[in-house]
């Protein structure tokens, strides 16, 4: 009972953190059709930013997590604008070069002026410790990693569903050229994704730093990870990439557990049979 | 768009004999540069033979993604099958005929192709991405997983492959390797381009223009690209088993992501659909990596990062597809 619960947990939490760092990337993958290798760069970089900002500096966590965010679209503002533009609507392949490019040359730099050692961002009194829920004590910085998990998703669920630019997104998600027809500014839409997205990559990369840690090769070991949920869970869909976090992060955290010598193994095989079963992912739509 | 793309593919290939003037001169280009290449490096053939075994990875590569337009970023997985099944029945069978070891290597490589096409042709763009991603992976965490059979990470020793033909050793300067990888090169290469021209080839190169088009003429896609999997996987497996037999060892590195992504970056760079633009690609990224690694690894990774965005955004044809453009464009000129 004790695994279990533990498990359960620790995959809880493992999955809230795929959540944060993956939500940005399934909805500018389902807005803007490109498929982005380089998502994971853009959390590392809000990882090496916050433990430069907590550790170096001496900052607060809080403060060190918002300079992180906002740092990080200010580094990806002029990428989106130089490169990523020219390859809206462009092939696949194009695509998938363009972005593992950009993912080499962040990797390469991160390393040139950090180096290769693994970063860790110093966690405030407040979230180091456990807390007792009366029948069991966790880890306070688990149950803060599922509370922010939580709690960017109702925001994503209030924006999207409830706000006028929410009905903008969803316009443009559906049919891009007919949004725009209608008086929607569908570029402003898109830039205005792409820095959410951006953002929430960072701050999961700060929150799950613990879990995920910060390393140059962050971007291409976890790379994978995070393209797999959005197609697990269909790109552009918000309760997909939830449903697609934690069921895979329930598959690797109990490999790791119980069969930690074939944990990589199972996660995969997994990953193989659920996309042959939903080819278009869990929530995923046939192409309007 | 479509359209117009099928209409540029067919005015740049008309209907040729089977084996013209330009696959003679190919073929003596290749030939040629295998001689200088003997004359200007005696000393590292060993470099010259991987470049070889590469090569061999990304004309395979081309046949499905240039040919076929299937994204993959787990080809490696096939060139792995090829190494670890010549190294296996060397080190573990003492099967050490190098040509037998070749055999072996063709056929893991047709099977891994096989497999793979199985999984990857199910679904399309970003799924099709991500299956063959787990599925170099899993290739990957199996071979490190059955180390008594592969060795593990430790990479698979003890392969001693006999004389080519009982008459010519693998000697310590690898001349033997060389050779044996340049007529396996010039044989593969003047196969492919029988392959890719036969009707069977123009029916893949159809299937990637227009699917639904070729269903609806009564051709299977499916079918074809399946076949198209299979002889991708027995080429990557040539390559496999030269490199286990030239550098007698197989490492995990033969099974990983890495070894995937470069090989499509090679591709790329080139020019994908064009047997030639791949064997561009694979020399000139090869000995590129070969200046710029010795100096700084990590540098390395970020020059191949720039070099892929600049070859995206300004020779999106490749090396060898913006050359044959140029050239044909100033013959219309004249």
């Amino acid at each position: 009972m004790q695994t279990v619960l533990s498990i359960a947990i620790d995959a809880l939490a493992y999955g809230m953190v795929l959540f944060v760092i993956s939500i940005g990337l399934s909805v500018t993958m389902g807005l803007m059709r490109v498929v982005n290798l380089a998502h994971g760069a853009f959390a590392m970089i809000g990882g090496y930013i916050a433990s430069y900002a907590a550790r170096d500096l001496g900052l607060a966590y809080g403060f060190a997590i918002l300079l992180a965010v906002f740092g990080t679209i200010l580094i990806a503002i002029p990428i989106e604008r130089l490169l990523y533009r020219r390859i809206y609507g462009a092939p696949e392949l194009t695509q998938v070069l363009m972005t593992i490019g950009i993912t080499f040359c962040i990797i390469g730099i991160a390393n040139y002026v950090f180096g290769p050692t693994l970063k860790t961002v110093p966690l405030p009194a407040q979230l180091q410790g456990s807390v007792d829920l009366g029948f069991r004590a966790i880890a306070t910085h688990r149950l803060f990693a599922i509370l922010c998990g939580l709690a960017v998703a109702l925001a994503l669920w209030y924006a999207i569903e409830r706000t006028a630019f929410g009905v903008k997104l969803r316009a443009s998600v559906d049919n891009a050229a007919m949004a725009a027809a209608l008086g929607v500014r569908t570029q402003i839409v898109y830039a205005v994704s792409f820095a959410v997205a951006v953002g929430l990559a960072a701050f999961g990369g700060v929150v799950g730093a613990e879990l995920l840690p910060v390393e140059p090769y962050y971007a291409l070991r976890y790379m994978v990870t995070f393209l797999v949920v959005v197609s697990v869970g269909g790109a552009g869909s918000i309760p997909g990439a939830l449903a697609a976090c934690l069921l895979l992060g329930g598959i690797d955290t109990t490999g790791r557990y119980l069969m930690p010598e074939f944990g990589e193994f199972f996660f995969y095989l997994a990953v193989i049979a659920i996309i042959c079963v939903f080819p278009r992912g869990l929530a995923g739509r046939t192409k309007g | 768009m479509s359209m117009t793309t099928t209409n540029e593919m067919i005015g740049q290939t008309p209907v040729r004999r089977r084996f013209g003037a330009s696959d003679l001169i190919g073929l003596g280009v290749i030939v040629a540069l295998a001689i200088v290449g003997y004359f200007l490096f005696p000393n590292n053939l060993a470099l010259l033979t991987r470049i070889i075994a590469i090569a061999l990875l990304v004309l395979s590569l081309d046949l499905v993604t240039g040919y076929c337009g299937v994204a993959t970023l787990g080809h490696a997985a096939l060139f792995g099958a090829g190494a670890y099944a010549a190294g296996i029945v060397s080190a573990h069978y003492g099967i050490n005929d190098p040509i037998a070891m070749l055999a072996f290597g063709i056929a893991a490589g047709a099977v891994a192709g096989l497999l793979c096409g199985a999984v990857i042709l199910r679904a399309h763009g970003l799924p099709q991405l991500v299956l063959s991603i787990a599925l170099i992976h899993l290739f990957h965490e199996f071979a490190n997983k059955a180390s008594s059979w592969t060795g593990g990470s430790d990479g698979l020793s003890g392969i001693a492959p006999s004389a080519l033909l009982g008459l010519y050793e693998f000697d310590l300067w690898g001349r033997t390797a060389y050779v044996f990888g340049v007529v396996l090169l010039v044989l593969v290469f003047a196969i492919l381009r029988l392959i890719v021209r036969s009707p069977f080839g123009m029916l893949c190169r159809a299937i990637k223009e227009d699917p639904v088009r070729i269903r609806s003429m009564g051709a299977s896609p499916k079918a074809a690209l399946m076949k198209m999997y299979v002889i991708s996987g027995a080429v990557a497996g040539v390559g496999g088993a030269l490199n286990a037999i030239s550098t007698q060892v197989v490492g995990l590195d033969s099974l990983s992501f890495t070894m995937s992504a470069e090989s499509l970056v090679m591709l790329v760079l080139g020019g994908t659909g064009s047997l030639f633009g791949a064997l561009t690609g694979t020399i000139v990224f090869m000995f590129f990596e070969d200046v710029v690694s010795a100096a700084n690894p990590f540098h390395w990774l970020t020059m191949v990062g720039a070099l892929l965005i600049a070859v995206v955004l300004f020779a999106p044809k490749g090396l060898y597809g913006t050359a044959a453009d140029f050239l044909s464009r100033r013959r219309e000129a004249k």
